[in-house]
């Protein structure tokens, strides 16, 4: 009986490792604040072809990343570059080269609730706020109380952007709240008169978005599309898609989709910034440069 | 003839069953000891990878004892920092003191309402309720353990968090009260429950005995019958403290985790258990990270292990002495 039952079981796992292959499945990981980016892609991908299925979960950059490494996912997503340590990881594990593509563009908001008075800051003041240098509104030209700190849980692609170009790497100051997504850092401003958080601007709603100057004496700018994508804005990043190797097949056609005009209006529509052209053009031409490569070899 | 093979068929069922018995039983022990077996492999396996904090060079670059317990030299000279949690930064600071304090103050909060509260439930209902109500007390109790604390997490970082900001007038909307109080809420049902059985199992003789010498029934119940139970009630306050000292979600989603070192209940607090539940997903493989999360994980596991310990020798001792002054 007992054997018979571990037959069965076995049968079942052998059957639900080959079934996937056949089914044309694309697995992408990673980035907590591209899954909802990625999803879109993959429900508007899928209704076009039929066939193909594409599942897309989260649990942070470096998860999605590590994931690659490991080979249990197809494309990692990625709100921060690669570092060198996990592509040499990745090239050791795997035995190809990481191909990485830009797939769009997202400004860091800085969030504050909607009855504070403070409608900028510079990078220094918002360094000083973090650090524990400046710990009252007032010091900000806000009303007298003291400023209370949301932030994003170390495993974060969020917290480590926030970390490298706002903090420059210092440390944050440890009354910082680690909460675990963006929209829980929205959610805690929301409700919160003093506090201040940061965090993708997609999801920026019911509380005020800061505009943030890059020195003492640049105008401040706000977090609007046009000044992301010519850079005015100085907290914006490019996201990214990740591959161990030259993607091909389906992975391929999926990917070029993305870097389409179609794919890219897809990231407007959630929220977040489509590439600006040249950028674009790169991608593709990155994304293409294993396809000529093969086809030359073949010839 | 007849009678021989009859004998010899009894004969050889008994044998059968004795078989069939000596089976059982061998599969029955095998059970218990797999289980205990397998609470060993965990802890061997959780210390493994724990051991690099004190053993290896590689690791010691990075973290040693000293710098996860004692005070170091953090932050600037204008606002030194004795204990800090950033694991992920140029320099890892790695003080295990505001993750041991913050667990302290969450624990402190959920015994301080969990431990009353259940104990004088568990009395009134073995003692001053009356059947029909004990009856609909008990089960809507240990309803409250059926609650995954996913759900009660959720509670605490919606509603509670807002009601307890707006009566006590809190800097932190999340801090260890509001985590505490959710968590008592899951301690409830551990010690209703133990105290409840423990209350009940004292000899119907004992109030018979204090009636008769003309005891009203709440001194029998506060002088009588809960010294009686007392060590019942006491394995149900350990355990439930073992239980709010390992408890995750529930802090994890209330308690704003940050990793402050201070005495102060109004302050967000960074438990141990949280941490290991935020950072392990991420951490890389094998780094003095990684290795530091698994100790906290032998810390709690040590921890909970020794609090249980103590417990039942306590509850031995208790016993003990009441059986001899009942003698």
């Amino acid at each position: 009986m007992k054997k018979r039952a571990l037959v069965f079981l076995l049968v079942l796992l052998l059957g639900a490792s080959l079934l996937p292959a056949q089914q044309r499945n694309i697995t992408v990981k990673g980035s907590d604040t591209m899954v909802i980016l990625g999803q879109r892609w993959a429900e508007v991908y899928m209704q076009k072809n039929p066939g193909i299925s594409i599942q897309v979960t989260g649990g942070g950059s470096g998860t999605g990343i590590a994931a690659l490494i490991n080979g249990t996912t197809d494309i990692a997503e990625s709100s921060r570059p690669m570092k060198e340590k996990e592509k040499a990881d990745a090239k050791a594990k795997r035995g190809k080269d990481v191909l990485e593509l830009p797939v769009a563009v997202d400004g860091l908001a800085v969030y504050v609730h909607e009855m504070n008075p403070v409608n900028e800051l510079s990078l220094q003041q918002l360094k000083a706020i973090y650090t524990g240098g400046v710990k009252n509104w007032k010091e900000v030209g806000g009303r007298d109380e003291r400023i209370l700190l949301y932030s994003r849980e170390n495993n974060s692609g969020t917290y480590l952007y926030f970390k490298e170009h706002v903090l420059e790497n210092a440390d944050f100051y440890p009354t910082a709240q680690t909460l675990p997504g963006t929209a829980a850092v929205i959610n805690a401003v929301a409700r919160d008169p003093r506090g201040i958080g940061y965090g993708g601007i997609a999801y920026g709603k019911g509380i005020k978005h800061l505009c943030v100057k890059s020195d003492a004496t640049t105008p401040a700018v706000e977090p609007s599309m046009e000044n992301v994508l010519s850079a005015r804005y100085p907290i914006s990043r490019y996201l990214y898609w990740y591959f161990a190797g030259q993607p091909a097949g389906d992975l391929r056609a999926f990917t070029g989709w993305v870097l389409s005009q179609e794919g890219q209006a897809v990231v407007e529509k959630v929220g977040y910034y489509p590439l600006p052209d040249r950028v674009r053009a790169e991608a593709l031409a990155k994304l293409n440069a294993g396809e000529s490569r093969k086809a030359r070899a073949s010839r | 003839m007849s009678t021989g093979a009859q004998t010899i068929r009894f004969v050889s069922r008994a044998a059968r069953r004795r078989w069939r018995e000596w089976l059982i039983e061998k599969f029955i022990c095998l059970n218990a000891i797999g289980a205990i077996a397998l609470i060993v492999l965990i802890f061997v396996f959780v210390a493994r990878e724990a051991y690099p904090v004190l053993l290896s060079a590689a690791v010691h670059e990075e973290v040693t004892l000293e710098k996860l317990f004692l005070a170091q030299s953090y932050g600037t000279p204008e606002a030194p920092l004795a204990y800090v949690w950033q694991p992920v930064s140029a320099v890892p600071k790695y003080s295990l003191m505001p993750l041991l304090l913050g667990t302290l103050k969450v624990t402190l909060v959920a015994m301080l309402l969990a431990a009353p509260s259940a104990i004088l439930a568990a009395i009134y209902t073995t003692e001053f309720a009356s059947p029909w109500l004990r009856e609909a007390i008990k089960p809507v109790v240990e309803l409250l353990a059926g609650i995954p604390s996913v759900v009660l997490g959720f509670f605490a970082l919606v509603v509670l968090a807002s009601w307890l900001q707006g009566l006590f007038d809190f800097d932190f909307r999340l801090n260890a009260v509001n985590a505490g109080v959710a968590m008592g809420l899951a301690v409830i049902p551990i010690i209703y429950t133990i105290s409840e059985d423990a209350l009940t199992a004292v000899p119907r003789s004992y109030r018979n005995a204090a009636y008769a010498l003309g005891a009203s029934r709440g001194q029998t119940a506060w002088r009588v019958v809960l010294p009686a139970a007392l060590p019942g009630v006491f394995a149900g306050v350990v355990l439930g403290f073992g239980r709010a000292v390992g408890e995750t979600m529930i802090v994890l989603m209330a308690s704003g985790n940050a990793a402050i070192t201070s005495w102060n209940f109004a302050e967000s607090v960074r438990t141990l258990s949280a941490t290991i539940a935020a950072e392990l997903a991420e951490v890389v493989f094998g780094s003095p990270h990684y290795h530091v999360l698994f100790f906290i994980g032998t810390l709690l596991f040590t921890m909970t292990f020794v609090l249980n310990w103590l417990g039942s020798r306590m509850v031995g001792n208790l016993r003990r002495r009441l059986n001899g002054v009942d003698r």
